[in-house]
């Protein structure tokens, strides 16, 4: 149920060109063909009562509230499952179908609770609004028969209740859950007056299936599934709509408020990414932005062990800005930088990144895609000509095959995944390639055709394979690639990917997958019809993660697979907005729009706007960032919104890094890993105080609106303006708005975006100028942007990391559903009940031979560190791999992982790390002991 | 992957042992720089030798800051031990 009324036209659009005429109580109507009854009423602005019955979920007609009669027809059909034919005259009010649905609205109340006023849903209940509209006065059954009145509550999931004594059983909820999340996880058990929803097997929902993605809560009508923050604060009164903060997808939602103060979300169904779908992170876990953790003022100290110093926004900015100039008097103008976030808005990246180039005077500026998807905008823009992904989500909605490479949706991108698994159980085909078994691979209704679980460190040996079937079996789409790509490049390629050492049969002792599975799946992509990819960072974090999207796009290229629906190469992208993080020139070597700061007619574009000069040579990366700043040479830094002594690979290394600087400046929202080496402390924002836009993994530019000011009275944006003037370059906006007509005036691929035209289209997706005025949705359609796409050789070369007696094991890592990231959010929220700690799953054998048991204690110790988890014994990876996550500090993932990176781009390699796993008496340190090490705020308790 | 547990196959700037971080308080600098520019060299060696060295120049003139170059291009003023022939012939030509 959601407070804000929003149009539901009771059954879902028919697509389709072909529409049929009908007249609906003396109204003509013109709707596609198949389209039921019920909506063709909607659209004429006639609503039937109905109450088992949505736009977002299939016709079910058990409610029988929605009878009309139609004319030459017998009976009362119902019409949310009675399709329009040509000519149809429908009546929806007469004096039969009145009484009949009194009659219906009569048995519901007789079985249900009549406590309105102090119900949760007072005055947002459709079973309340359909009484009223069916005139209903009076209940003849009395309310002495068997009823479901001392139905039990079930309070186990943190954020919903389950109030079976309000149920009226209309199955909404457990359509729910099959058709709009995948899950199935609900489902109706016993018959007739015994039906009931039940959770799994007459489970809780906290001990089902159920993955909180809280479809059921907004599709139920009554308040039988209910948010616990309505039942404590009561219904909200206005809402705001706004972007999920958390993974790619970027879903729209509805803040639904009661003054500042946030009620619930509800996902908004006329979300470009999610069309009204959510998770539980997006959904329910926005509770961090207002948690007792949030650091909201200012802080300085001389030294990273003094205690820290509460000061005024003017005293932190001098004294960052007095102290970053100073550096840069002694060390020159090169030895200070920053980083920019991949969780704020494009706006606030932006300023960031023109304050180091214009206030700091250098190139020094890089960004968490570093350690993700740099791989990827280095390999699509080779081959392409275009850092980004090719297709919208809907895409997906077109797949005959699906290939799932290095990613794990169900966990990573749970909405969009949930879109894929529709069109899985719908008949398009399956290829997960990744050395675990992720539940993509057999969920309910979905199985994959090949699972090919390769070794960790193998894909451009498997990619190439894949391509050596597709060019030696006579698959290649001859036409599109003398059309679209070069022919040179092209046959360069295609002599390089015969050659056998390519052969599945040759790389099946690289990789560990049958030859015979790799024809099947190189087969399939070639002739499913539209054959899409999607990957992860299961691609990217590789020492050849760029070879491997190369790989990856001559792939689609040479089988015809770009430019329409249903094809492409997809890179999903972990953060809510690394790719606008990305767009926005975040990176030592490109200015916004990915155009090379060497570029002199592009560097005159800003040097123009900016009044300044640009540096014109790359500046440091990262990991570039930590050497110079260990070697002495990089001494100052600003690190917006990033938690790297966390999230980046040996952590030892960033440690002793980020412990060589004069100057660190951190702006986030909790004091984290890296702020204990923080000099000043800028208290940033939530995105619920954010006025900006994210732009997610489909290329799609959203508004992030504000639903509360800013609690450290401060815009991010405004911060490092004010900064930027300290050190003595004047930057100002009057809004955030102002900064995005910047970034539309000096980058063409954002040309026609502006927040005027974000309010009146919901999103576009860039590429939007004059060429695409309202955006564009799949690119390369006619034609690839760098004109002919270009085939690049890929041949495998082993990563440097070994595996060997002293570590015998492959540990890889990855992301769970309920946690995000380095679970600087998460943590601070209720989702810490599913997952309270990162465990190293090891495969059975594997335990077995160590003595290792599932709740253990172990260590595991890398050529770089060492660190102690709780062991899984699990079946999910293949022997010799182990596996973690990264979501507690204490939880060292990245004191394990090693220095070694893509060789384009320096992506680390998280994803292969030799180790070894032992048990031990000692601990997992825990997030308490983490938080400890922090030094105090004078004057603090 | 997996070696016979032959040393050979240790990778390089190894640890002293379990739980010794690897030397993160001097400059790595030289022999980081090395791995990378080697490594870009391993990914283009399969080319004609002339595109190889000329894809490696190519890609520290547009990735590598000045800085980068002049550490590793002093390296092989001093000899260069280690560093891969086309990645040694690339930095002549991005002087």
């Amino acid at each position: 149920m959601s407070r804000v009324r929003v149009v539901d036209l009771g059954t879902p659009a028919v697509p389709g060109a072909a529409t049929v005429d009908v007249v609906v109580d003396g109204l003509p109507v013109s709707v596609p063909a198949g389209t039921s009854v019920m909506r063709a009423a909607a659209t004429a602005g006639v609503d039937i009562p109905r109450l088992c019955a949505t736009d977002s979920l299939e016709p079910f007609g058990s409610c029988r509230l929605c009878l009309v009669e139609v004319d030459g027809r017998p009976g009362t059909p119902a019409s949310c499952t009675t399709p329009c034919t040509p000519g149809m005259t429908v009546r929806t009010q007469t004096p039969r179908l009145e009484k009949l649905r009194r009659g219906v609205m009569e048995l519901y109340i007789s079985d249900h609770p009549l406590d309105c006023l102090t119900c949760p849903a007072n005055g947002d209940c459709e079973l309340q609004d359909m009484a009223g509209v069916v005139g209903l006065r009076e209940v003849r059954y009395g309310l002495d028969g068997a009823n479901h009145l001392d139905g039990a509550t079930d309070d186990s999931n943190p954020y919903f209740s389950f109030d079976d004594s309000k149920c009226i059983a209309c199955s909404r909820c457990v359509r729910a859950c099959s058709e709009v999340q995948g899950t199935f996880a609900l489902t109706i058990a016993g018959r007739g007056f015994g039906s009931r929803v039940s959770a799994s097997a007459g489970e809780s929902f906290m001990g089902s299936e159920c993955v909180s993605c809280g479809a059921c809560v907004q599709a139920c009508p009554t308040s039988t599934l209910q948010e616990k923050t309505v039942i404590e604060l009561g219904v909200p009164t206005r809402s705001v709509k706004t972007t999920c903060a958390y993974c790619g997808v970027g879903c729209s939602f509805v803040a639904e408020l009661r003054g500042d103060e946030v009620v619930r979300m509800v996902p908004d169904k006329d979300g470009g990414a999610n069309a009204g779908h959510s998770c539980v992170k997006g959904r329910f876990a926005w509770g961090y932005a207002t948690h007792r953790d949030r650091q909201l003022e200012p802080m300085v100290r001389e030294r990273i062990t003094d205690s820290w110093r509460v000061v005024s926004w003017d005293e932190a900015i001098a004294h960052a800005a007095n102290g970053l100039k100073a550096i840069q008097a002694e060390h020159g103008v090169g030895a200070i930088g920053g980083i920019t976030s991949s969780r704020c808005t494009n706006e606030e990246v932006y300023v960031v990144q023109k304050m180091i180039r214009a206030a700091f005077g250098n190139n020094n500026v890089d960004t968490c895609a570093r350690v993700c998807h740099s791989p990827t905008g280095y390999g699509l823009k080779q081959t392409f000509g275009t850092s980004a992904g090719t297709q919208d989500f809907e895409s997906v909605m077109h797949a005959d095959l699906v290939v799932v490479i290095g990613a794990n949706p169900t966990d990573g991108h749970p909405v969009f995944a949930s879109r894929l698994k529709r069109r899985l159980r719908a008949g398009a085909q399956l290829v997960v390639i990744d050395p675990r078994r992720i539940d993509l691979v057999r969920s309910p209704h979905v199985a994959a055709a090949e699972h090919l679980q390769l070794q960790p460190g193998t894909n451009v040996a498997i990619v190439n394979a894949l391509a050596h079937v597709v060019v030696t079996e006579g698959l290649v789409d001859r036409a599109f690639v003398a059309e679209r790509c070069e022919a040179d490049s092209f046959a360069e390629w295609e002599s390089f990917i015969a050659l056998p050492e390519n052969s599945p049969e040759a790389t099946a002792e690289i990789t560990g997958v049958p030859a015979d599975a790799v024809r099947r799946a190189a087969r399939l992509y070639a002739t499913a019809g539209n054959a899409a990819i999607y990957y992860g960072l299961g691609v990217t974090e590789h020492s050849q993660g760029s070879t491997m999207v190369m790989g990856m796009a001559n792939l689609a290229m040479a089988t015809g697979n770009i430019g329409r629906p249903g094809v492409g190469v997809n890179p999903l992208r972990g953060q809510n907005n690394v790719q606008g993080s990305c767009d926005m020139g975040s990176f030592p070597h490109e200015l916004p729009g990915y155009r090379h700061v060497s570029d002199a007619g592009v560097r005159g574009i800003f040097e123009a706007v900016w009044g300044t000069t640009i540096d014109p040579e790359p500046g440091l990366r990262i990991p570039n960032m930590f050497d110079a700043a260990i070697a002495g040479r990089y001494l100052g830094m600003f690190i917006q919104g990033e938690d790297i002594a966390q999230s980046d690979p040996n952590v030892a290394h960033v440690k002793a890094a980020l412990g060589s600087l004069e100057l660190l400046v951190v702006q986030d929202l909790f004091l984290n890993e890296t702020a204990k080496f923080a000099h000043v402390f800028l208290p940033g924002t939530s995105f619920l105080e954010k006025d900006g836009t994210f732009t997610n993994a489909e290329r799609r530019i959203n508004r992030v609106r504000p639903v509360m000011a800013p609690k450290s009275g401060r815009q991010e944006w405004q911060v490092a303006c004010e900064l930027a003037t300290a050190m003595g370059y004047p930057m100002d906006y009057a809004n955030a708005a102002e900064i995005m007509d910047e970034i539309a005036a000096t980058t063409p691929t954002f040309a026609g975006v502006s927040f005027e035209r974000l309010d009146a289209e919901g999103s576009v997706q860039w590429p939007c100028n004059d060429a695409a005025p309202h955006g564009t949705p799949i690119m390369h359609v006619d034609g690839f942007v760098r004109g002919k796409g270009h085939f690049v050789d890929t041949p495998f070369v082993p990563t440097d990391e070994r595996t060997n007696r002293k570590f015998p094991l492959i540990l890889t890592t990855g992301r769970i559903l309920s946690q995000y990231n380095v679970g600087a959010q998460t943590r601070r929220t209720p989702n810490v009940q599913w997952h309270h700690e990162d465990v190293v799953e090891i495969h059975v054998h594997d335990a077995e031979t160590r003595g290792i048991r599932t709740g253990d204690s172990v260590t595991i110790t890398s050529r770089v560190g060492e660190t102690v988890l709780r062991a899984k014994v699990s079946d999910r990876m293949p022997q010799g791999v182990v596996y973690t996550t990264f979501h507690y500090p204490g939880s060292g993932a990245n004191v394990v992982t090693t220095e070694y990176s893509d060789w384009a781009t320096n992506c680390p390699e998280y994803k292969v790390t030799a180790v070894e796993l032992a048990p031990t008496s000692r601990a997992p340190v825990t997030e308490a002991e983490m938080h400890a090490e922090h030094q105090p705020v004078a004057g603090r308790p | 992957m997996t070696s016979d547990g032959n040393t050979a196959h240790e990778s390089t700037g190894a640890a002293a042992g379990p739980g010794a971080p690897a030397d993160p308080g001097a400059p790595q600098t030289p022999a980081s720089l090395v791995r990378m520019a080697n490594q870009i060299a391993s990914n283009v060696a399969h080319k004609p030798h002339d595109v190889a060295v000329e894809q490696t120049a190519g890609h520290l003139r547009e990735f590598w800051p000045p800085s980068m170059r002049a550490t590793l291009q002093a390296y092989v003023d001093a000899g260069g031990t280690g560093l891969d022939p086309i990645a040694r012939e690339a930095l002549a030509r991005v002087r």
